[in-house]
């Protein structure tokens, strides 16, 4: 057995040990994710669960609160986006910041959008190592309530626009179907699919000002929607 | 000014106040929620009309809008097109919306066709 004779020996060997488990650790990543996040992202986005209680709050929002990111989007996905940033909701964050009179009808004003700020590698990834620790809401969320299941994507495509009115707001492939929401065609890229179904079973137990509308949905319906977003996930448009 | 009075005028408009802060008015519940489809003008044309199998109604249009009752304004816009066999497009906002806000946006839906 090896012993350390020297006490000066012990507490230096004992030093050196602490740096490398501490740079090993998520708290490192986290301090530093939080720093980037403080400086860079606060500004547009909330990660202390406040959810607009008025709508003049919801008008205000300029990015989503990203106080649940940990159980609501796909790490990967995540920290791919932060450096390639590309919009998802057409008309922004809120639509109504967006719109203008068109010839035929209302069209979004492009001018005012403001495009997402692109992150190196690095910060990418501390961000959202960091934003993947943010968990509220968590209460809302069961593991496995999604069921994995397969769905013709033309039978998909005519509950989510026939049978449930969904193409009014989303658009389902570039370029076709509404655009005050956010794009649904990424919607399972993006999206951890236990999220998924919580928030069409209930947007507003998310945020009680939603846009989106609670259509009361069958499970059975919830999980046929959640099949057609991720056979969407799977087309490679372009 | 007596004292009763002077306490009266205050806890009036603290009521007022108070009310004011938790509802919102029919006006800004149709810039949020009604806009996106029926347009900036309440015509109808919206943002999200371009794919529509089903164009929304034209709030501006008398005609159309007084055939219809409140009793009927009331259900669409809180049970959706499909309660009164309309589009599957106009959804239910009953779990977004308060009775009494639903019943401004009534209110407010004569206040646009004029009728």
């Amino acid at each position: 057995m090896f012993f350390i004779k020297h006490k000066k020996m012990r507490s230096r060997l004992g030093f050196t040990l602490l740096i490398v488990i501490s740079c090993n650790t998520p708290a490192i990543a986290e301090n530093t994710g939080k720093e980037i996040f403080a400086g860079q992202c606060h500004s547009c986005h909330d990660i202390s669960q406040k959810e607009p209680q008025t709508l003049k709050r919801l008008w205000d929002q300029k990015g989503p609160d990203l106080s649940s990111s940990g159980i609501k989007y796909k790490p990967e996905w995540l920290k791919e986006w932060l450096q390639n940033p590309v919009r998802i909701r057409p008309a922004g964050m809120f639509y109504g910041n967006h719109i203008k009179r068109g010839k035929k009808s209302d069209e979004i004003d492009t001018a005012s959008l403001v495009a997402h700020p692109k992150l190196s590698s690095e910060d990418a990834t501390q961000v959202s190592e960091f934003l993947m620790l943010q968990k509220e809401n968590q209460e809302l969320v069961k593991a496995g309530d999604y069921k994995p299941g397969t769905i013709p994507m033309t039978l998909g495509e005519m509950m989510f626009d026939k049978f449930k009115g969904c193409l009014a707001c989303h658009q389902i492939e570039p370029g076709y179907g509404g655009l005050s929401g956010p794009e649904v065609y990424t919607a399972a890229k993006r999206l951890q699919e236990d999220y998924l179904v919580s928030f069409m079973r209930n947007p507003q137990a998310w945020e009680a000002k939603n846009v989106m509308p609670n259509k009361h949905l069958k499970e059975s319906d919830v999980q046929k929607l959640a099949h057609y977003l991720e056979a969407l996930s799977q087309e490679d448009f372009k | 000014m007596k004292r009763s009075t002077f306490i009266m005028i205050v806890s009036t408009l603290l009521l007022i106040l108070a009310v004011d802060a938790g509802a919102e008015t029919a006006k800004d519940d149709y810039q949020t929620y009604c806009v996106q489809c029926h347009g900036l003008e309440g015509n109808g044309k919206g943002i999200n009309v371009a794919d529509m199998s089903t164009q929304p109604r034209d709030h501006t249009d008398a005609k159309e809008m007084s055939a219809r009752t409140d009793a009927e304004l009331f259900k669409v816009i809180k049970e959706g097109g499909q309660s009164i066999n309309k589009s599957v497009l106009m959804p239910p906002w009953g779990s977004t919306l308060t009775d009494e806000e639903i019943k401004g946006l009534v209110k407010y839906l004569h206040h646009l066709c004029k009728c």
